[in-house]
């Protein structure tokens, strides 16, 4: 389909629409064509929310006001925009390799829930917070890495099919969330752990305000810093080394690539770890950046949310960060008109709308007429 | 111990009859060829449409009948993007997963208030369910049961043994040989696609209406996915997927089950345990599949998830 030979034919009335395509679409197609389907995605929605009897302008106007209106909205978009990120590039690095892990929720519940274990039980409350922070970053990453093994190995070992696996696991992890903070850690019956010790937080930008005034009441935390690391990481591993390119290989074509020498199952299992240890990370990032416990509700669905993200960035992990800031708007605005299920409708139209629209992105369209073709 | 086991498969027949529907439309969607991810989304929108439409209406049935027309316009929207756009049909049911859970979410909203509505009516067949064991497990239940139990001895029928179930076959299996028999396989795959929509939604108005007859977001919780995991446990078969979802049905109610026992009551946390059991099973029974030879002998539609451009035939 990708030849420049692919063409086909929409009949539509008298004249045909034809499709001819791109042999190279350049960084500017995909802009314009972004931005043009970014605006039509949310018309489409204004259309559905005006059904549903509300008014767009308004929703769009507080939404936007309250992720990147101020100071205020921009530090709360830039506080889901942490764990939205990690979770996203760890997505976005098993779909290079058309491995369709869709557990990422389940790997960030994981991470958050093997960090908080570290936090409540192995961190004495004199322990340097600079060894507690990364104790519980490692076990976050552990945690999160071994909910992404198990589909990993079994889509590698026995040819389990890894969306519906991952997918699965979320809820087994919800379940032991659950057990867990009603259980054996939790206080009360709310559904939450009691709050960590101070050294066991992340820094926020708020405590540094005796040197920088400009920082009172900030709450981004540190765990901010993870995002460029983060960043620079998965681009050097992608485009840098050997197993990047036999990411891609396996991605492009897993035959040629065995053929090459590619041990698959290794690689498969490499990358769900990884991509699990991401998402872990940025469970990590939540009860130690900030909430400082471990709760059942403690993601609004980032690691669904990532998969809509990791999609619209492709695998380029610069373009997932900044997809990853926009959507951590949309989830700030979307707890401003206190609406879960319109900040869902528009990553669902958002999505949606871009797929369909990939068409304008590989195929041009032309008018021509009937007599025309062969 | 029978009378449990009796009420296990009771409430496993009556709970598995909304997964049933979702797996056999998915099943009809993959035999076509396609790909539609988006059953929970679908399921979503049937459940809080045929909730809705009941409220509004007074009348189940017409609430049904609403969910199956949501469901099949839905699956079109899927059948658009992914075989007419020809977009990736992975990222496009995802998509429609993730619609049908905000719009269900958005237009579902004033219906979280509503306590009761009229449900599907429950009908003891006569005689039949007298019988000891057998009654109660298979004929004293709601309508909808019935019509799953109709409904899979038809979809065999339909697929192995009709000459449209053969061209169903044939363009999912290799649509260029069935393009060149004649067969449209654009229209037909498009058809299918939609018929599986309708099931999904008529899935998901079970829930709603029959089971837990209530509205709430994210009521669905993950069934369309598991009826996508027992389409590839089932092979692609449509008596096989009935055993399938009537297992998940058993296990799904177990934690409610279980709930007679006095051991159970005093410690609710194995809750927590009995409650993870559908997913697990929904894994392991993948597993099974895939390390038995039963994966070799009925393999999924070779043309699976790959858009048919004739244009592109010998590409």
């Amino acid at each position: 389909m990708t030849g420049s030979t692919a063409s086909g034919t929409m009949p539509s009335g008298r004249l045909r629409l034809r499709l001819e395509a791109r042999d190279q679409p350049g960084l500017l197609t995909h802009l314009a064509v972004s931005l043009l389907l970014l605006v039509a995605a949310l018309l489409l929605a204004g259309v559905v929310m005006t059904v549903a009897g509300g008014n767009p302008l308004d929703v769009y106007r507080s939404m936007f006001g309250a992720g990147f209106g101020s100071k205020w909205g921009l530090n709360d978009t830039l506080v889901k925009m942490v764990p939205l990120t990690l979770a996203s590039l760890g997505v976005a690095l098993a779909f290079r390799m058309k491995m369709w892990n869709i557990g990422a929720e389940g790997q960030l519940l994981m991470g958050a829930l093997a960090a908080s274990g570290i936090a409540l039980f192995a961190v004495p409350p004199d322990m340097p917070q600079w060894l507690a922070l990364v104790l519980m970053a490692a076990a976050g990453a552990a945690g999160g890495a071994v909910w992404g093994i198990v589909p990993g190995w079994l889509r590698a070992q026995f040819g389990v099919n890894e969306i519906i696996s991952t997918l699965m696991l979320n809820y087994v992890a919800l379940s032991i969330v659950q057990f867990f903070v009603y259980g054996p850690w939790g206080e009360r019956g709310f559904g939450l752990t009691p709050m960590f010790e101070r050294n066991t937080w992340l820094p926020r930008l708020t405590e540094y305000a005796d040197q920088w005034s400009a920082l009172r009441g900030l709450t981004l935390h540190l765990g901010i810093l993870a995002v460029p690391v983060a960043i620079v990481f998965l681009a050097i591993l992608l485009n840098r080394t050997k197993f990047g390119f036999e990411i891609a290989m396996v991605g492009d074509n897993p035959d040629a690539a065995r053929y090459a020498g590619v041990r698959l199952r290794r690689t498969m299992i490499i990358v769900m770890a990884l991509s699990g240890a991401l998402a872990g990370l940025a469970g990590m990032n939540e009860v130690s950046g900030v909430v400082h416990r471990l709760l059942e509700h403690i993601s609004p669905g980032y690691g669904y949310t990532a998969i809509i993200v990791a999609w619209l960035g492709r695998f380029n992990p610069l373009a997932v960060a900044v997809v990853a800031f926009l959507f951590g708007g949309l989830i700030v605005g979307a707890d401003e008109i206190q609406s879960a299920g319109i900040s869902s409708l528009l990553q669902g139209v958002i999505l949606f709308v871009m797929v369909s629209g990939n068409l304008l992105i590989r195929y041009r369209i032309r008018l021509r007429e009937p007599e025309t073709l062969a | 111990m029978i009378a449990f086991l009796t009420a296990v498969l009771a409430s496993g027949v009556r709970t598995g009859t909304s997964v049933l529907f979702a797996t056999l439309g998915e099943l009809f969607t993959e035999r076509a060829g396609v790909l539609n991810l988006g059953v929970e989304g679908m399921m979503l929108m049937g459940a809080m449409t045929g909730f809705g439409v009941t409220w509004l209406t007074g009348n189940p049935w017409l609430g049904i009948l609403a969910a199956m027309v949501v469901g099949g316009m839905m699956a079109l929207l899927h059948a658009f993007v992914a075989l007419v756009l020809r977009a990736e049909q992975v990222v496009s049911g995802l998509a429609l997963t993730f619609l049908g859970s905000g719009l269900s979410a958005v237009l579902g909203s004033p219906l979280v208030e509503v306590r009761q509505v009229d449900r599907i009516p429950t009908w003891p067949v006569p005689f039949l369910s007298q019988i000891p064991v057998l009654g109660p497990i298979l004929f004293d239940h709601n309508f909808l049961v019935y019509i799953g139990f109709l409904l899979v001895p038809l979809c065999w029928f339909w697929i192995y043994r009709t000459r449209q179930g053969l061209e169903l076959r044939a363009i999912g299996e290799n649509p260029a040989a069935a393009d060149v028999q004649g067969i449209k396989v654009m229209r037909q795959r498009i058809l299918y696609v939609a018929f599986g929509g309708v099931l999904a939604g008529l899935g998901g108005a079970t829930l709603s209406l029959a089971l837990t007859p209530t509205w709430v977001e994210g009521l669905i919780s993950g069934q369309g996915w598991v009826a996508v995991g027992l389409v590839i446990f089932a092979g692609w078969d449509p008596i096989r997927a009935m055993f399938g979802s009537y297992l998940f049905g058993a296990l799904r109610r177990l934690p409610i089950d279980l709930q007679n026992f006095a051991r159970f009551r005093a410690n609710p946390s194995i809750g927590y345990f009995t409650g993870m059991l559908p997913y697990l099973f929904t894994i392991v029974a993948l597993l099974t599949v895939s390390i038995g030879d039963i994966g070799r002998r009925w393999g999924a539609p070779a043309a699976l998830g790959r858009a048919y451009v004739r244009e592109d035939r010998d590409a």
